[in-house]
């Protein structure tokens, strides 16, 4: 489903990844680990367009369409959804009013029909249940005063509702308690099936005990290091990046 | 690949294009003859041409304000024209004695003098240039005693009102571009509204500038006598031209005891283009008199003009008052907006609120500038000011300049700021939805203008809503 050939790219006169090789085929979750600063977060981003990053050299293809070429909104057409680990907070704009904005967009470009705000109301009120959320949240401005964990977990509902071929969630685990934690997975879980793929980027293991990847990939210094099944995350959980990057990683604040 | 908003501002105006009327005229310049000659053509009572000559002499005596947040070349006062109506061989009757041209015109611009707009209930009083070329619904409001007409008209069918309420809020004096507009006004709307009467449907005026180097001098006098009742509409696009054209209009309002005036414009004159040639200058005076337990609200969206000079003002005069303004301005390409309002808390309390939001994209300048003023008398005033600016790009400009003076130890004063700035992470967040870049931004703008909109007619909103996504097109980047 995935192609990624070579992927360099840069933000301003920084390379940041320097040659991504990866082959993600559908049904799979694809774990990328990895130390701070290693590009991870980069991967993400560029795979969903994000204008800071120029790629320098290399291809992605999405079933085999050139992924590069593509504006960000083409992208998410396409099929593609990046959960962002910072998510974007949109002051006055309801979250029922966002989500089916996206959601028509989607529908529009793929020549079907908007939704109104009606049946769309029931799709997202089973949706919701995924997250564990009541409806009342939608009436709330998006993102706009929610706590770290309630942002992730809007990831993780507008994941559900405009169900991507290709989700690629970034760091989504970051600032969750358990519990949170375990209502992110139990979403993402939900949504894995045999058309669809899944790329997890995360610094800890923690999240794969919940989410079992497939394949677990390492990128250190913008390469991929070392792959693997998911035994790999236990190994790193246990070892540290230390033994692959060969530098002391330092201890978070 | 220039950014999202880069490309998004760089649209053309849609609404420029000039018709072919010819104008009746009067030339260049501007002395006492060329007041009589108006007032002469109008065919104006002796007080009114004596109101005018007075504004003028007074006029003669001031200076231009400088000390608005924007920045033009000098006006040369001598160089436009004063009056221009366009040539009609009687009054008219109906829509359809109207020059044909004219509806064109207003059918390009989506104005709806035709049956729809009557369908959806509001009457309107359009302004062609400076005279009125068509009213409806006259007929219903009349028989409720409510008045909606030209102000020429008031000027010959209730000169008593015209001449007891001319001036009440906004007298001669009061500022070089009010005392200039008194001495040339061409036309403008009047309405009054009796004791007790809610007026049954929002009254809305259209207006448009056509005649080439024509400086228009609109004036609208709003009567709400005790009790009353009324919303009044004012909506505006001009043509392209490569002119400034100078625009000193001046709106009064009155409400009279217990009576509420709604006050809703949505402004779009032609903004000049990408280097801010040929945008209109707009300067003007709105304010309103509020009596014991009245209410007046002004609700604006200024998207237009390559100047902007307006501080709509409620004087809160008797006890019980309210005053509001709700405010959404939009500078993009050139330009420059020094725009707000003034509370004045006379009476005991008297209420204001304050919302406004200003939206700063391509090199446009953005100032607020508000005063809220307690004096003495004014036992338990409140007031709340909430003043939002948000930054598109980095080339723009954002100021505030609140002034607050509270000078009785009861009252309670608050306001609120905030900057923001669209980001590009906001609309790449919203792409990476599926949505587009116009849509991203006008969704992320008109969230942020929603507590103002809400106030805005329905049908307004919707209108507002539209023009924004307009502006703001090409003003990301």
């Amino acid at each position: 489903m995935l192609e990624i050939k070579g992927l360099r790219a840069s933000a301003g006169d920084t390379e940041i990844l320097r040659g991504i090789d990866l082959t993600v085929r559908a049904g799979e979750t694809h774990a990328i680990m990895g130390p701070n600063g290693s590009g991870k977060s980069t991967l993400a981003q560029v795979l969903a367009g994000h204008p800071a990053y120029a790629v320098t050299r290399g291809t992605v293809t999405l079933d085999g369409h050139d992924l590069l070429d593509l504006e960000p909104e083409e992208r998410a057409q396409a099929g593609v959804f990046l959960a962002f680990q910072y998510p974007v907070e949109i002051a006055g704009v309801t979250n029922a009013y966002f989500l089916r904005a996206a959601y028509n967009a989607l529908r529009k470009s793929r020549g079907q029909e908007e939704l109104d705000p009606i049946d769309f109301l029931d799709l997202l009120e089973e949706r919701l249940k995924l997250v564990g959320w009541g409806p009342e949240i939608m009436q709330r401005a998006v993102n706009s005063g929610f706590s770290g964990g309630e942002k992730k977990r809007n990831e993780i509902l507008q994941m559900a509702v405009l169900e991507p071929r290709l989700a690629i969630l970034d760091e989504t685990d970051s600032g969750l308690d358990i519990d949170a934690l375990r209502i992110v997975a139990d979403g993402v879980n939900a949504l894995r099936a045999p058309d669809r793929a899944t790329i997890v980027v995360t610094h800890y293991q923690r999240l794969l005990n919940f989410i079992i990847p497939d394949f677990v990939h390492v990128l250190v210094d913008g390469q991929i290091v070392k792959s693997g099944g998911k035994e790999l995350a236990l190994e790193l959980e246990a070892k540290g990046y230390e033994w692959l990057t060969g530098v002391p990683e330092p201890t978070p604040a | 690949m220039g950014s999202p908003v880069e490309s998004l501002v760089n649209r053309e105006y849609k609404w420029g294009f000039v018709t072919d009327i010819e104008a009746d005229t009067i030339p260049k310049g501007l002395n006492e003859d060329v007041i009589r000659l108006i007032s002469a053509k109008k065919g104006e009572p002796q007080f009114m041409l004596d109101w005018r000559l007075k504004a003028y002499r007074g006029w003669l005596k001031m200076t231009e304000p400088h000390w608005p947040n924007v920045s033009y070349p000098p006006i040369d006062y001598q160089d436009f024209i004063y009056y221009a109506a366009p040539k009609t061989q009687k009054p008219l009757g109906s829509l359809e004695e109207v020059d044909p041209k004219l509806l064109e015109t207003y059918a390009k611009l989506g104005i709806p003098l035709t049956e729809q707009k009557i369908l959806a209930g509001v009457a309107v009083d359009a302004i062609f240039d400076s005279v009125s070329v068509g009213t409806s619904y006259k007929k219903q409001l009349g028989e409720m005693g409510i008045i909606f007409c030209s102000f020429s008209e008031a000027v010959h069918e209730h000169p008593e009102l015209v001449r007891r309420y001319l001036g009440s809020v906004v007298p001669l004096s009061d500022n070089f571009f009010a005392a200039l507009n008194s001495a040339v006004f061409s036309d403008g709307s009047f309405v009054y509204v009796p004791k007790g009467v809610r007026c049954p449907m929002d009254l809305s005026t259209y207006f448009r500038m056509n005649a080439q180097n024509t400086g228009q001098f609109e004036r609208t006098l709003i009567v709400a006598d005790e009790g009353a009742w009324v919303s009044y509409l004012e909506g505006c696009t001009a043509p392209r031209r490569d002119e400034n054209q100078l625009h000193a209009a001046v709106v009064e309002l009155v409400a009279l005891e217990g009576a509420t005036i709604k006050y809703s414009t949505v402004q779009n004159w032609y903004a000049g283009d990408e280097e801010g040639k040929g945008g209109i200058y707009n300067f003007v005076t709105k304010r309103g008199k509020a009596s014991r337990g009245a209410k007046i609200s002004w609700t604006q969206v200024e998207t237009g003009s390559a100047i902007t000079w307006k501080y709509p003002s409620v004087i809160l005069q008797g006890d019980d008052s309210v005053g509001e303004f709700y405010s959404v301005a939009v500078v993009n390409g050139r330009q420059q907006a020094d725009t707000g309002t003034k509370m004045i808390h006379m009476g005991k309390n008297t209420r204001s609120t304050i919302v406004s939001k200003g939206i700063s994209a391509g090199r446009g300048n953005n100032s607020y500038r508000g005063l809220v003023k307690v004096l003495p008398k004014a036992a338990n005033a409140r007031n709340y000011t909430q003043c939002d600016s948000m930054l598109i790009g980095n080339r723009c400009g954002a100021n505030t300049f609140p002034y607050i003076d509270v000078q009785n130890p009861t009252a309670s004063v608050e306001h609120e700021a905030s900057t923001s700035k669209i980001g590009e992470d906001q609309i790449f967040y919203c792409k990476q939805r599926g949505l587009n870049t116009e849509n991203a931004i006008s969704m992320i703008v008109n969230g942020f203008c929603k507590e103002v909109f809400k106030e805005l007619p329905m049908e307004f909103a919707v209108e507002a809503q539209k023009l924004l996504g307009v502006s703001l097109e090409g003003s990301v980047g």
